[in-house]
């Protein structure tokens, strides 16, 4: 009974707490008890909100006794730590923050909160959200579930491993330059990162302000419409979050792809990833066409400077979104013997080294001689990768591509930032055209330092607002090809 | 000897004036926090003004549209694009270690203060830029002897403030006295006075004022190094500082010195600067555009809506007063700085069929009017009193009654109070009251006998030279007459009988 709730999808969750077959207590009684069994192992949570959660589950039992219908009714949801959560600790994975509570909630979370989702626990994440595998936290370790001595991918990777080891049915990340999508890859689960505006960033800690949005890690496309139509929409305490009118997505998913133009970047099919991965990804434009869509080929030719330019412009805004960090007000202090050492040890002691670098790189990047070189000409270029896609989207409706540059790595094997930052050559682009953009599970490949098949994510991208498009398509995808069910996670469930 | 006074150069000096205007917004500038001042520390505050985690700033549309108006007030060039920028960098009252300012495009851009000195000279200093932005919170430093932050044991920090929309007006170069730079300052606060822009306090700090100040050769055109003033809390203080500062500087000069740029803080009570900080540890503040807010776009429509709104200026009524209606400089100026009263004198002497002589409407309203307003408190109409001031004919028709001889300027004092509260005043209540003034010679001849014959003494006094006694004469009389008499005619009768001629 217990697993089978469990491994229920949002929607099937929901539905049976609207129906009274199932109450969200019961739903909570399962999901506390496989948690405290799986995530010793999976690492995914830096705290449980246990209280919270049957506080909530009584509150949503309640509403739907009362004859209300809940979309996410029961539904258990697992907050990346880098959202605020009234009266919970909130970390960003760092030490900076110390034993800082929230004293409000983001707007994303409240929403979710507000359609019945059930607050479960906060995740980890690589500090500040800077970085791809989750090793940069300073609180913990986190495993995939498909293999625990790899990764799960980041900053968001304890969503994706908490979802992806059923330890929470929807996951809430957020995602600068890939970091719903590629943990979202790396562990066989759905990311979607919305176009930039459509969700508040109200209560979102900020990494790089132009970039980050919340997005949901789930199971299933449908999910991640169903969490997605939960929490976007405009919101008054974001001044760029847009007034555009937001369509239901989950009502409008697709079976076929019909009508559909897909497009395939020439550029990048001119890399190879490998032969293996190359063919899992040669497969899946297959499918795609196979379902109906028209494949043709469009040229992203300034996509190559992608990283580059994005690791000019988060390191700038980051190095003055964490300038607040300073021991005055909250978090942590060191103490020294005037304000200025009293900051220099605060920082030095509470950030970790990616952090750091970020930040020494952006403050030289905004350095007066250094600007118009540096955040001038990278704000330039993202203008040129946005008119790039833009371009291409008068040839076709979605682009496909790989999700991340290789399969989930073993922990500790990029040791040096540069291959660290390689994983995310696909999705920076479309980050920083502010696209909406998703990654499902499109198959398995072995990697070069393992036996075992490890998950490989497919990543679609639509122009601005094309979020009806983007998950109808996706789910035609998923439903077709149903690669996430070709293995189960070897950690957390059935040990 | 001599020395031919040609070698001696002569030293003027070159102020450009910095000043930081609070607006008055109902609330803060990127939050729904009340903007008032004072309060209990730390009690008009939210994640947003306190720049905790995840906040973020929404722009107050009003703070936006009051800057837009006083850059048309000066003439500004009001640009159709502009944006927030984040200024970086660390202290403790600022709660994100970064302030949202404005750095290449301003709200406003150029414009020229018109301005008059004491004496009605006339004078102009170029606006460089007004721009917007947040305000900090304050700092108190405690455990040193004078609440410095040197040798202070801790510091507690009031976060009210943060977050209060702060309009940052820069002058060009082209004040040349501390004069110039306080009737430059006076023009600032009349015209945001008038427009409701900000209360303009320098002792709550609602303007703050920095000075730059240097002095060169006469006739050249080159500009010396200068230095920063700060910490001035008075117009008084801007005037002393400025004053100090300029005589420093020219015994430094004047021996052979060089000045050093710095900023130097004005010190109140030793009325006397002394050096802050030198240049050389100047910030990077390392300016970029504030992606928390999207670029602003103004519509042409929109400008020409708020330019279309505004009033004269304060400078132009002045220039009217004085140069049209021939009104004293210093009365001018009183009505000038009475915006309400001017406001009224402006609608009653031009809208008016039958308008009153402007000088004595002026007289009155400086008068009687303010005096009232003074002992009310007021400085509009009083609530739910309407007629003087919302149809201003009836007050016009009150300084008609006053000016055309119906009613003694006794009278009017005495009737003030009733047309103040609504009641409209006209030549028929006044006779039909018995209020109108008496000219009946007859009648007021028999008040006059009565007054000489109850005061032999003085008349005697009178007839012995002693003029001045015949004020008192007349004020008996006109207390007699309860004040309806006319006093030229009380003064006439009087020396007549009297026979002093």
């Amino acid at each position: 009974m217990a697993d089978s709730l469990i491994e229920m999808t949002a929607a099937e969750l929901a539905r049976k707490v609207n129906a009274r077959e199932h109450s969200a207590r019961e739903i909570i009684d399962a999901t506390f008890e496989h948690v405290r069994r799986a995530d010793g192992e999976i690492g995914a949570f830096l705290m449980l909100t246990e209280e919270l959660a049957r506080e909530h589950a009584e509150r949503v039992d309640a509403r739907v006794k009362a004859g209300e219908r809940l979309p996410l009714a029961g539904v258990p949801v697992a907050v990346k730590d880098n959202m605020c959560l009234r009266g919970t600790r909130t970390t960003c994975g760092s030490k900076i923050l110390g034993d800082w509570s929230a004293p409000y909630t983001a707007t994303a979370v409240q929403r979710i909160l507000d359609a019945g989702a059930i607050p479960i626990g906060k995740t980890n994440l690589d500090e500040f959200a800077m970085g791809s595998s989750c090793e940069n936290s300073a609180l913990g370790v986190t495993r995939n579930p498909y293999d625990a001595q790899r990764v799960p991918g980041g900053s968001s990777g304890g969503s994706a491993a908490a979802v992806a080891g059923y330890e929470s049915t929807i996951g809430l990340g957020s995602d600068t330059g890939g970091s719903i999508r590629e943990p979202a890859a790396f562990c066989n689960i759905v990311g979607f990162k919305p176009t930039y505006g459509r969700v508040s960033r109200y209560g979102l800690i900020a990494f790089a302000s132009s970039l980050d949005q919340i997005g949901p890690l789930t199971r299933t496309v449908e999910d991640a419409a169903l969490a997605y139509d939960a929490f976007a929409g405009h919101d008054p305490m974001d001044a760029t979050s847009v007034d555009v009118p937001h369509e239901n997505t989950a009502s409008s998913l697709r079976e076929d792809l019909k009508g559909l133009r897909v497009g395939i970047v020439k550029e990048y099919q001119a890399k190879s990833l490998g032969s293996a991965i190359d063919s899992v990804y040669a497969q899946a434009y297959a499918d795609l066409e196979r379902l109906g869509a028209e494949i043709v080929e469009i040229g992203l030719p300034t996509a190559d400077y992608g990283i580059a330019t994005y690791y000019l412009i988060a390191p700038a805004e980051c190095s003055s979104n964490l300038a607040r960090f300073d021991g005055v007000r909250y978090g942590l202090r060191v103490e020294g013997n005037d304000m200025t050492e009293t900051y220099d040890r605060t920082r030095a002691a509470g950030f970790g080294p990616e952090v750091k670098r970020r930040i020494l790189i952006g403050t030289h990047a905004l350095s007066s001689g250094y600007y118009d070189a540096y955040y001038l000409k990278a704000q330039k270029a993202r203008t040129k990768i946005a008119a790039d896609f833009e371009n291409a989207f008068g040839a076709c409706d979605v682009i496909a591509s790989p999700a991340a540059a290789a399969p989930a790595f073993r922990l500790g094997a990029k040791s040096d930032p540069i291959s660290m930052y390689l994983m995310d050559y696909y999705t920076i682009p479309v980050s920083l055209a502010g696209l909406p953009s998703v990654s499902v599970p499109c198959g398995w490949a072995r990697p070069d330092d393992g036996d075992a098949e490890m998950p490989l994510g497919l990543q679609l991208t639509a122009p601005l607002f094309g979020e009806t498009l983007l998950l109808g398509a996706a789910h035609a995808y998923e439903r077709a090809t149903l690669h996430a069910k070709k293995h189960s996670p070897r950690i957390g469930v059935r040990a | 000897m001599a020395i031919a006074s040609d070698k001696i150069l002569k030293y003027e000096p070159v102020i450009g004036l910095e000043c930081h205007v609070e607006l008055k917004t109902v609330s803060k500038m990127f939050c729904g926090c009340k903007n008032e001042f004072g309060g209990e520390p730390n009690t008009r505050v939210c994640p947003v003004c306190l720049g905790l985690p995840g906040a973020l700033p929404v722009p107050n549309k009003k703070a936006i549209e009051l800057t837009i108006k006083a850059g048309l007030a000066f003439g500004c060039d009001i640009p159709q694009f502009s944006k927030f920028d984040r200024k970086n960098y660390f202290y403790p009252d600022m709660p994100k270690d970064y302030q949202i300012s404005q750095y290449d495009m301003p709200l406003c851009k150029g414009g020229n203060v018109l301005f008059w000195l004491e004496n009605d000279e006339r004078r102009h200093c170029r606006l460089n830029r007004i721009h917007l932005e947040e305000d900090t919170g304050k700092s108190t430093h405690a455990g040193s002897a004078d609440g410095r932050l040197s040798g202070s044991s801790y510091s507690l920090v009031d976060f009210n403030r943060a977050g209060v929309p702060l309009m940052e007006c820069v002058s060009e170069p082209d004040l040349r006295s501390a004069e110039e730079a306080v009737g430059y300052l006076e023009a600032l606060k009349r015209t945001f006075v008038q427009l409701g822009i900000s209360d303009v306090k320098m002792e709550e700090g609602s303007l703050r004022c920095d000075a730059n100040v240097s002095l060169r050769p006469v006739g050249s055109t080159e500009l010396g190094t200068k230095t920063e003033i700060k910490n001035m809390n008075s117009f008084r203080s801007v005037r002393l500082a400025i004053e100090k500062e300029i005589e420093r500087q020219r015994g430094i000069l004047e021996s052979g010195g060089r000045v050093i740029q710095e900023t130097r803080g004005w010190d109140e009570s030793a009325g006397d600067t002394h050096s802050q900080r030198s240049k050389e540890e100047a910030h990077d503040y390392r300016y970029f555009p504030d992606p928390d807010l999207s670029p602003l776009e103004f519509s042409p429509g929109w400008i020409d809506g708020i330019k279309k709104s505004l009033p004269a200026t304060p400078y132009s009524k002045y220039a009217h007063y004085v140069d049209d209606l021939k009104m004293p400089s210093r009365r001018a100026a009183q009505l000038v700085d009475a915006p309400y009263l001017s406001d009224l004198f402006d609608i009653v002497t031009t809208r008016h069929d039958n308008p009153p002589q402007p000088i004595s409407f002026m007289n009155f309203l400086l008068g009687d009017v303010a005096q009232k307003m003074n002992e009310l408190g007021l400085s509009g109409p009083p609530e739910g009193v309407s007629s003087l001031w919302s149809v201003p004919a009836s007050g016009a028709a009150f300084v008609n009654l006053l000016d055309n001889g119906t009613i003694t300027s006794k009278a009017a004092k005495d009737l003030f109070p009733r047309v103040w509260s609504g009641e409209v005043l006209t030549v028929d209540v006044i006779e039909a009251e018995g209020l109108g003034q008496v000219s009946n010679r007859d009648e007021i001849k028999r008040f006059v006998d009565d007054v000489i014959a109850n005061n032999a003494d003085t008349v005697a006094e009178i007839r012995k030279g002693k003029d001045r006694a015949l004020q008192f004469l007349l004020g008996q009389v006109m207390k007699a007459s309860r004040g309806k008499a006319n006093p030229a005619m009380v003064s006439e009768l009087l020396r007549e009988a009297i026979g002093s001629g």
